[in-house]
């Protein structure tokens, strides 16, 4: 469980631990195990028409998910957004900043799984309500589904609108230099619980 | 005063190379000025974003210009040093223009592998994406920005000796050098 070091968010990640593990303690099915080190999920914006990708270094997710019945699957992402690393320190800082994720208000930012539907060969919609800086919206996300062994894969992009959830304000809110469009990326290996 | 036209080192430059050769200085002047703003930015705005991007579009534009002024020079000589000028003189003259020569390609390719160490793309005017020629790499991208900052000092010397003479051919040997230089003469 995602712990926050920042006191001034300590509310807002019991909170969200608390509904993390109401949701964990619902799933009580074969509850898939995340495997965050071969997981990965990133962020693509473009600045001055240059894509600059960076990365969620820390975040918990669940999943459970049965192909052979996709409407009972459940899906719960929580990242810590001051992980976010564009690979330079000073980026890195900025990001954190109140302008842009306001890391030290808003901790995490979480997807929580709605419904899923299959989609065609392998591949699902997962609707769902997506949370950052504290703005929610509903989304729909096309995710794609592999068994590979015992590992379940998911893959997908959810191509978002930045301004949509407050991310860059003041004089950040020029798509001319940062595109309003960013994409979230998600590559998540999970291994089923025995 | 100087007669310009009757240059005493007889012939000009090209019509190419004279245009090459402002060409290139307004857009070194405007792409070290620009890097000289940007970096003195603190933190990171949205005015610093963009003067990087238009400081390496500028340098990709000053590297194929500059290969391009290198092939019309070896196919389109120069005009003869003054007659009667020292050989140190023509020494020096043959080292500047050499050096300036060589920074004008190595500034470009360096700052290009900076911002390629540092992970960011460029994306040639906003629209056609050049190649990353080496992943990102702290390392090196530490050494190539120190280089890239060293070259750009060098040039600023060679800038200054470049400007002496100037200086020096059109005040003190009054020979008309500069002649050969400036555009729209004939």
């Amino acid at each position: 469980m995602f712990i926050s070091p920042l006191k001034s968010s300590r509310r807002v990640a019991l909170s969200i631990a608390v509904s993390g593990a109401l949701a964990l303690g619902l799933a009580t099915t074969a509850q898939a195990q995340v495997d965050t080190g071969k997981s990965a999920i990133s962020a693509v914006s473009k600045q001055m028409n240059v894509p600059v990708n960076g990365t969620f270094k820390k975040f918990t997710a669940s999943v459970d998910f049965d192909p052979a019945k996709p409407a009972a699957g459940k899906a719960q992402f929580s990242v810590d957004v001051a992980s976010y690393d564009l690979g330079d320190e000073s980026f890195n800082k900025e990001v954190r900043a109140k302008e842009w994720f306001d890391a030290a208000t808003f901790p995490n930012a979480t997807f929580v799984s709605t419904s899923i539907a299959a989609a065609g060969p392998g591949t699902y919609s997962v609707s769902g309500k997506l949370t950052i800086k504290g703005k929610s919206s509903n989304v729909v996300v096309p995710v794609t589904f592999k068994q590979d062994g015992a590992n379940q894969i998911f893959d997908g992009v959810l191509p978002i609108k930045r301004l949509q959830f407050d991310i860059g304000q003041g004089e950040w809110k020029d798509t001319s230099v940062v595109a309003d469009d960013v994409q979230l990326k998600f590559h998540i290996v999970a291994a089923a619980k025995k | 005063m100087t007669d310009f036209k009757s240059s005493a080192a007889g012939g000009r430059y090209t019509g190419t190379a004279i245009m090459l050769h402002w060409l290139i200085a307004v857009l070194i002047i405007g792409g070290f000025w620009l890097g000289w703003v940007m970096t003195d930015i603190p933190g990171l705005t949205p005015t610093k974003l963009r003067y990087y991007s238009w400081h390496k579009w500028i340098g990709v534009t000053v590297f194929a210009l500059a290969w391009l002024r290198v092939l019309w020079r070896l196919s389109h000589p120069a005009p003869p040093l003054p007659a009667g000028m020292p050989a140190l003189q023509r020494l020096v003259s043959n080292a500047v223009h050499g050096l300036l020569y060589v920074l004008m390609i190595a500034i470009p390719a360096s700052g290009y592998l900076y911002s390629s160490a540092a992970g960011v793309q460029v994306v040639y005017l906003g629209i056609l994406p050049l190649p990353t020629l080496i992943g990102p790499d702290q390392q090196l991208k530490v050494i190539l920005r120190l280089t890239h900052i060293c070259l750009n000092y060098a040039l600023l010397g060679l800038f200054v000796l470049h400007l002496l003479g100037v200086v020096k051919h059109t005040l003190i040997d009054r020979d008309g050098l500069l002649a050969r230089m400036i555009p729209f003469l004939r």
